[in-house]
């Protein structure tokens, strides 16, 4: 009898506490995230702010990479990713419940060096690809020399400072070299990883922030970085030619000016009624633009349960209109305002 | 008073008495734990291997050979190699032995043979041990930010006055082979010396005696008995040093340049395939994963090989100078 009765209790508790726990647990949403580390610093003020002002609501963020990203994304492991690369046409194939892809911020590779004396370097459209291809070896060459009148350039070898890891900036990087040079083309390549010039002088680190300390330590070394790492450490960074023959120094402006001349291409993304949102940058034709920006896109799943899919609206929405005030201090380009008013239409697919 | 003798003995005194049924379950229970945790990590082995192995095999089966002998690693081509990494790694752990191991044998040297007193010893001893408790991310930063630019200027130096030298045939670009190497010198010196000085400890002082007996100086005694009395110890110590230098990640994907290049000089950039695999394997997908994998079986085939040959290394020299069998 007693053993009966001390059942009972024990069962009417546990009721008591897994409905206690089902209440909270459906006023409370949580969404994970995953992908590429180069917005990393903006999401994750993004997302911790956006926690904050709305109660009950937490939105997490893992900067894997954006390959990681992807791949979490097709095997539906979290509620959204983000990838600097986009996502290739088989990779949405594998996407069951339909994907949408938003560019919701951008940014710009810079090449950041490390000579002393030397405040302002300009390199013209034929030299930074011959750098990055070990055909330019000495900081005196004349073919730099001659962009640079009145600067001291030392006779000195030129270290060139890659990624060790698969990376979206190094992606972004190769393809508008690529864009702008037959013979990187046709030598390196684009990718996530590519084979660079097995010589002395190339170098290899992990990470924006693994590249950096290589050129801050190493004098006579030129590597290339996301902006808002240059812009958090003060790297020196270099005046690149760009398609009008204007030298242009990185910026919220001449990045802004390279992101005007984005066109999406019309239609939709393959198999669905989702706009396709994907543009490259790779050779921005303005006067002011700076030559190598890009978009930075997150990844969502059209079909998911109703308040997620609520939540992650209100999400995109805060992102494309408090979020991007926050953009020029980080060292991200604003997306401009026809870019906002497309991906406010497409995020309402979100269901 | 005519009862059983043993029997009395048991209850008069316990402490000699016969082992109880608890006892024996006891000693049951420990033997049976030990084996345990032998199996146990037997298995865990096997598992490793099997699980590592079975990632492996599509790629194995693509690339066969020709992934040992190839020496690019392009995703976007499809191309696997990992040559350069198999020589940075060799290369760089031998470097690392070397120096390591001259200075670890002479600081068990220096701390057991009486040069300075036995309190001094253990405190020297304590911290060449505190090296093995730093973290390999910080002796990474330390190599980026204070042996290379220390090592700069005598490599600028080598580099223009002997380069026709192989070994200095190229300039020091920051990272390279020379700052991987010493760093790990000073990363597996703590190992080699540890047990080293075990090692010495272990001869009975009648041994260093009898060589001071017969009339040898500390050198000789020290070079001529204690050294080769020590050797297997020793050959241990250089063996496990060797495997933590060839596994070694964090420290090496800082400071070795990460370049798939084959170079026999000291200041050129190379790669080693524990850093290659931490490199590559967060945004690896598809065929590199497996080949990622591949590289991770040639990296225990090599661990594996060099254990062993330090083991016949070691019964070698034990059957000569220890006359054991």
């Amino acid at each position: 009898m007693k053993a009966k009765s001390i059942t009972k209790g024990v069962m009417v508790l546990l009721c008591l506490f897994t409905t206690a726990l089902s209440t909270t647990a459906h006023a409370e949403v949580k969404l994970i995230g995953s992908g590429a580390s180069f917005p990393f610093p903006i999401y994750s003020k993004w997302f911790k702010d956006f926690s904050k002002e709305n109660k009950g609501i937490r939105v997490d963020y893992q900067a894997k990479g954006s390959g990681a990203g992807i791949q979490d994304f097709i095997n539906n492991t979290v509620d959204f990713a983000a990838s600097d690369a986009a996502m290739s046409e088989p990779e949405m194939a594998k996407v069951e419940t339909g994907s949408i892809l938003l560019p919701m911020t951008a940014g710009e590779v810079v090449l950041a060096y490390n000579l002393r004396g030397v405040k302002e370097l300009k390199l013209p459209r034929d030299v930074y690809p011959a750098i990055f291809m070990g055909e330019i070896t000495k900081w005196n060459d004349p073919r730099i020399a001659e962009a640079n009148p009145g600067v001291k350039l030392p006779d000195q070898p030129i270290t060139v400072v890659t990624r060790s890891d698969s990376s979206g900036t190094t992606y972004v990087f190769t393809k508008h070299l690529s864009a702008i040079n037959k013979e990187f083309a046709d030598t390196v390549g684009t990718g996530k990883t590519v084979q660079w010039p097995s010589k002395n002088q190339f170098i290899k680190a992990p990470k924006n922030d693994g590249i950096t300390a290589q050129v801050k330590q190493n004098p006579g070394s030129i590597g290339y970085i996301e902006y808002g790492y240059a812009k958090l450490t003060g790297a020196t960074t270099a005046m690149l030619e760009n398609k009008s023959g204007k030298f242009i120094a990185p910026g919220a402006e001449s990045g802004a000016a390279a992101l005007a001349s984005a066109e999406f291409p019309a239609g939709t993304l393959p198999n669905s009624e989702v706009p396709n949102l994907i543009a490259w940058v790779s050779d921005p034709a303005g006067e002011k633009a700076y030559p190598i920006a890009t978009f930075t896109w997150m990844l969502f799943y059209q079909e998911q349960d109703d308040a997620k899919a609520q939540v992650l609206r209100d999400l995109v929405e805060y992102c494309l209109t408090e979020g991007q005030k926050s953009a020029d201090k980080l060292g991200y380009i604003p997306l401009p305002d026809n870019v906002i008013a497309k991906v406010r239409d497409a995020s309402k697919l979100i269901q | 008073m005519a009862s059983d003798p043993f029997q009395s003995a048991d209850t008069a005194n316990a402490v000699s008495g016969p082992p109880s049924a608890s006892d024996y379950a006891g000693d049951a229970l420990f033997r049976f734990i030990a084996y345990a945790c032998a199996l146990l990590i037997v298995v865990l082995v096997a598992y490793i291997l099997w699980k590592i192995g079975g990632q492996a095999l599509p790629a194995m089966q693509e690339f066969g050979p020709s992934f040992i002998t190839g020496t690019t690693w392009d995703v976007s081509k499809g191309d696997y190699g990992v040559l350069p990494e198999i020589w940075g790694t060799l290369y760089s752990s031998l470097l690392a032995l070397l120096l390591g191991g001259i200075f670890g044998v002479a600081i068990a040297i220096f701390l057991t043979q009486g040069f300075i007193h036995a309190r001094l010893a253990a405190v020297f001893r304590t911290i060449v041990e505190l090296l093995a408790a730093i973290p390999s991310v910080v002796y990474g930063l330390w190599g980026i930010y204070v042996l290379i630019p220390l090592l700069r200027p005598t490599a600028d130096w080598l580099h223009e006055t002997l380069g026709w030298f192989p070994l200095f045939s190229s300039s020091l670009n920051g990272p390279g082979m020379a700052p991987a190497a010493l760093v790990l010198a000073i990363m597996i010196l703590p190992t080699v010396a540890a047990i080293s000085v075990d090692a010495f400890r272990r001869i009975p002082y009648k041994v260093k005696e009898a060589a001071y007996g017969m009339g040898t100086t500390r050198w000789e005694a020290i070079l001529k008995v204690m050294l080769p009395t020590a050797s297997s110890g020793i050959l241990a110590a250089l063996v496990l040093g060797f495997g933590r230098a060839l596994g070694e990640t964090m420290a090496l994907a800082m400071l070795i340049g990460n370049s798939n290049q084959i170079s026999v000089s000291l200041f050129a950039p190379a790669n080693t395939l524990a850093s290659l695999l931490a490199s590559n394997f967060p945004e690896a997908s598809g065929i590199e994963v497996e080949a990622l994998m591949y590289a991770a079986m040639v990296l225990l085939a090599i661990t594996f090989v060099v254990n062993v040959l330090g083991l016949m290394i070691q019964q070698m020299t034990m059957r000569k100078f220890e006359g054991k069998k």
